[in-house]
């Protein structure tokens, strides 16, 4: 008995003490891990504070973004109507403390003001220069921002311009990009490497280098200067990003079905529809999504190409050219920049798995 | 004998004659077919890379205005000569383009790895919302992305200088930090948007961390490494052929910057010349003056630059590139 008792003695200090070591590791973790998810969210606000502000001052009022000294929030002055005249209402010190008087007859050493809630007191009397006093405001969002800046930039067409651009070029690389991808991944033809490694090396190449004839044939000899063709057209061949990231999703497809196929008749186009094409769902997608956000911001052909028709303007060259002219108006520009983003943004939201995937593959198998 | 050779040479996977003539029908119907698949690519390629490349070198040798295409005349090397000896902008704004590269490509990579370091610490709480929120700004159109900075960077009205202003630090005003009229501070300023962009690079740097063994860093740390000696000595090498990737993409983007420029201030050069980019000054060329030779001059010196950059720094990675599977 009392042996086993002088070994437990021991055994629970044992415990006790590594409880206690344990608590205090715990500690130390919740600390460590809260001052470091403390330092990503303050990184995380700063980074992310020119969005703040831009959807703040989309809206205001125009009178208020021109003002450095207005409060950081949508505001409003407060006017009050008498006798059908808008008086601005300011805050004065009185004995009784701070009123809300609206001001009736400014002048530089006393001004006459009257009370809103109280008429019945007549006209209040203060000394004092009245450009001094601060303004009442009041919290007021301008929506109808939006809607003005939605109508003078004619957004719905340049909306409809960019996705039909968007769309059709989306599918003709799609088309062409998993094509190719397929022959690249299951095909032994003489040069494959050479032509791999030639399709990998246009990622560097600079467009620049090739722009030139292309715009003098397209302009000249084929009357295209103003229309979307020359930019659908060179899309409709595949691109190497594209290629390289179906291949690599092709290559992780077992060979098993496609030889099933084959063994059934199916030839290799038939096989690559029916089999490869319905398993390469998610780098499909990944293309899609790239595609879409790279036509959304395609800025330069558009910029060459439909210079002086401005009807066929992408929202790109649209919200340069509203910047260019709306300058005294920075509101609206910001509403026109935050309707711009919506689409991007909710599409990127709702398929940020399979896109973030993509960008790995492109980016780290290389 | 003949056939270890040819063994040899399709190993390899090298082009050869030899090969393609002593192809079984088997391999020629597969070779038929290979081509077939990728002759999308292979007819844009030829199209749209491989000819209007030779032609864009022509156009170089060219005296050639869009306006007036019949009266091009053949000047031989004329173009070249201007370009490299006669007009002193090409040298302007091929420096302004370096001058901005060797700012904004330090700090942008330098961001990229550290906030995927911080992205990928096992002590993060939130990790995906945060990941999620630190990529979206890369997916803010750019022309609404320069938008917003050019008003949240705005001297008198921007919270940048109004915040700067609220903890006491002089940025309102006329003396204040004017970041888009001061020449030295438009870099920082064009940086700044730029950061907006390097979610990319965030996301693969932090692929290629988690990609980083674990037993790696337990070694190290029983070897007495504290943390920076660990960035240092694991993970930076570790991660450093993602780092080249990133380096080459932005090293070759940057040489095409136009579009920040472009919308801010339309190619102006806006304060004081130190935004007349090399792009700029090719669009302005080739597309306003129309003058398709020079531009085309412009074009391939551009090519050759980019090529010789990357050259380079495909010659300095092998002393500091490391590549774990380094048999191929």
């Amino acid at each position: 008995m009392a042996t086993t008792a002088s070994l437990k003695q021991p055994e629970t200090k044992i415990d006790k003490k590594s409880l206690d070591w344990r608590i205090a590791k715990r500690r130390r973790d919740l600390l460590n891990r809260s001052a470091l998810t403390l330092l990503a969210v303050i990184l995380l606000s700063i980074y992310l504070m020119p969005m703040a502000y831009g959807i703040v001052t989309s809206l205001k009022s125009k009178a208020q973004v021109g003002d450095s000294t207005a409060p950081l929030l949508p505001m409003e002055t407060v006017l009050f109507e008498y006798e059908g005249q808008q008086l601005g209402v300011y805050t004065l010190s009185l004995e009784d403390g701070d009123r809300e008087l609206a001001l009736l007859r400014p002048s530089r050493n006393s001004s006459v003001f009257l009370d809103p809630n109280n008429l019945e007191a007549g006209e209040i009397t203060w000394e004092g220069n009245w450009r001094q006093l601060e303004p009442v405001r009041e919290f007021a969002v301008q929506w109808d921002n939006y809607s003005r800046a939605w109508n003078t930039i004619d957004f719905a067409r340049l909306l409809g311009n960019t996705l039909t651009y968007a769309i059709v070029t989306m599918v003709g690389t799609l088309v062409a990009s998993s094509l190719t991808a397929y022959g690249f991944a299951r095909f032994r033809f003489p040069g494959r490497n050479i032509l791999f490694m030639i399709l990998i090396s246009t990622i560097i190449l600079p467009p620049a280098v090739t722009l030139v004839p292309t715009y003098a044939f397209f302009v000249t000899v084929l009357d295209w200067g103003g229309t979307w063709w020359p930019l659908i057209v060179p899309q409709m061949f595949g691109n190497a990003y594209n290629v390289f990231l179906l291949r690599q999703y092709f290559l992780t497809i077992p060979r098993e079905m496609e030889e099933a196929a084959y063994i059934d008749g199916a030839g290799p186009f038939r096989t690559f529809i029916s089999v490869i094409l319905p398993q390469a769902g998610p780098a499909l997608t990944a293309v899609a999504l790239f595609h879409f956000f790279f036509a959304w911001n395609d800025f330069f052909g558009p910029l060459i190409y439909l210079a002086g028709s401005r009807d066929q303007n992408p929202i790109t060259v649209g919200l340069t050219e509203f910047n260019g002219i709306y300058s005294v108006e920075p509101n609206l520009i910001l509403a026109a920049a935050i309707i711009s983003m919506i689409l991007p943004l909710a599409i990127f939201f709702m398929a940020q798995r399979v896109f973030i995937q993509g960008i790995v593959i492109t980016g780290v198998d290389k | 004998m003949d056939f270890m050779a040819e063994m040899k040479v399709g190993e390899r996977g090298r082009f050869s004659l030899r090969r393609l003539t002593h192809m079984s029908p088997m391999e020629k119907r597969e070779a038929r077919w290979g081509l077939l698949f990728i002759s999308p690519w292979l007819i844009g390629f030829l199209a749209f890379y491989l000819f209007p490349m030779i032609i864009s070198f022509v156009f170089s040798l060219l005296d050639f205005t869009l306006s007036s295409p019949d009266e091009a005349t053949f000047i031989g090397l004329d173009n070249w000569k201007r370009m490299l000896f006669d007009d002193p902008n090409t040298w302007i704004t091929l420096g302004v383009t370096f001058k901005f590269a060797l700012i904004s490509l330090p700090i942008g990579m330098v961001m990229a790895f550290m906030l995927a370091v911080l992205l990928n610490s096992e002590h993060l709480m939130g990790k995906n919302i945060l990941r999620t929120l630190f990529y979206a700004p890369t997916m803010v159109p750019l022309i609404a992305a320069i938008i917003i900075w050019q008003q949240v960077l705005n001297a008198q009205t921007g919270w940048v200088n109004r915040g700067l202003d609220a903890i006491g630090i002089n940025a309102l005003g006329a003396s204040g930090l004017r970041w888009f009229d001061n020449p030295s501070l438009i870099y920082i300023s064009y940086t700044f948007i730029g950061i907006w962009g390097i979610g990319n690079a965030i996301l693969i740097n932090l692929s290629a961390l988690q990609g980083v063994p674990t037993e790696l860093y337990e070694s190290a740390r029983i070897d007495g490494a504290g943390w920076t000696r660990r960035l240092l000595n694991i993970t930076l090498p570790l991660v450093s052929p993602v780092i080249f990737y990133n380096l080459v993409l932005s090293t070759v983007g940057l040489l095409q910057y136009f579009i920040v420029p472009w919308v801010l201030n339309n190619g102006s050069g806006y304060p004081e010349g130190t935004t007349r980019f090399y792009m700029v000054h090719f669009y302005k060329q080739a597309f306003n003056f129309q003058n398709m030779g020079y531009g085309a001059a412009l074009a391939w010196l551009m090519f050759i630059v980019g090529l010789i950059i990357t050259a380079g720094l495909f010659g300095t990675a092998r002393y500091w590139v490391y590549y774990s599977g380094e048999r191929e």
